[in-house]
């Protein structure tokens, strides 16, 4: 099978609906299937990467930690959108940190999320084969 | 469905994962082994412990190519190979093992 750029756009916050936590899910089926695959948060999105988030208040699963599996699936490439941030008054630093391990540099843990504006990307949507908003 | 053990019974789903991950011991992973005709020993003790604190970790169960991986960096080399994990699990790592270790169905496994 051809390896296809897959790109999952993520624009919810994370647990006032089953959006971000069924795109998740795909994520990881698609990259369990060894896909290219490559994440976007913007708007609200990116309330799913907040550090310390805690739903024991509203009984549902806290689906947050999975994020730091993404790396064992080799996803690596996770892009947060500067503007989205900003409005919201956050920064990378409220973000969960997410590594994966580089195969190409001795399997160096370095950084997944890069922290972008709109028109970079812009770019990177441009170069997707197929792109899925969540 | 569900699984009866010592006049207790545990809710399952169709395929025998437990629903409920904090009914899980010992003796229900064995008694699960068991029902396949498996018997546990150490070595599929150490992958069921891994797994259950892989899901405590990550609220996931991995799928197999990234359980094969993880294993191998955390319990040694030797055993992150599918050759080790099957010989172990005949019936699929990822997806035996899980249901001995208590945790639903990997995601992305079909």
């Amino acid at each position: 099978m051809a390896s296809k750029k897959f790109l999952y756009i993520n624009r919810k916050a994370p647990h006032g609906s089953i959006y971000a936590q069924e795109s998740l899910e795909v994520v990881l089926i698609g990259a369990a299937f060894e896909q290219n695959v490559t994440l976007a948060f913007i708007d609200d999105g990116v309330y799913q990467l907040l550090q310390n988030q805690d739903t024991s208040g509203i009984g549902t699963k806290n689906f947050a930690p999975t994020f730091r599996a993404l790396g064992d699936y080799d996803v690596s490439q996770i892009y947060v959108e500067r503007e989205s941030l900003e409005l919201r008054g956050l920064s990378k630093d409220d973000l969960i940190p997410l590594t994966y391990e580089d195969e190409d540099d001795d399997w160096a843990e370095k950084d997944s999320i890069h922290v972008v504006s709109s028109l970079e990307l812009a770019d990177i949507i441009e170069q997707q084969d197929v792109i899925l908003n969540f | 469905m569900a699984l009866e053990l010592d006049g207790k019974s545990y809710e399952t789903d169709e395929e025998g994962y437990l629903l409920n991950l904090s009914d899980w011991n010992d003796q229900l992973a064995a008694e699960m082994a068991k029902a396949d005709g498996a018997i546990l020993d150490e070595n599929h003790w150490e992958v069921l412990n891994f797994l259950r604190d892989y899901y405590e970790e990550y609220q996931i169960a991995p799928a197999v190519r990234v359980l094969t991986k993880a294993v191998g960096k955390k319990l040694g080399k030797d055993k992150g190979t599918s050759k080790y994990l099957y010989e172990l699990f005949p019936y699929g790592p990822a997806k035996q093992a899980c249901k001995y270790a208590g945790l639903p169905k990997p995601t992305g496994c079909v």
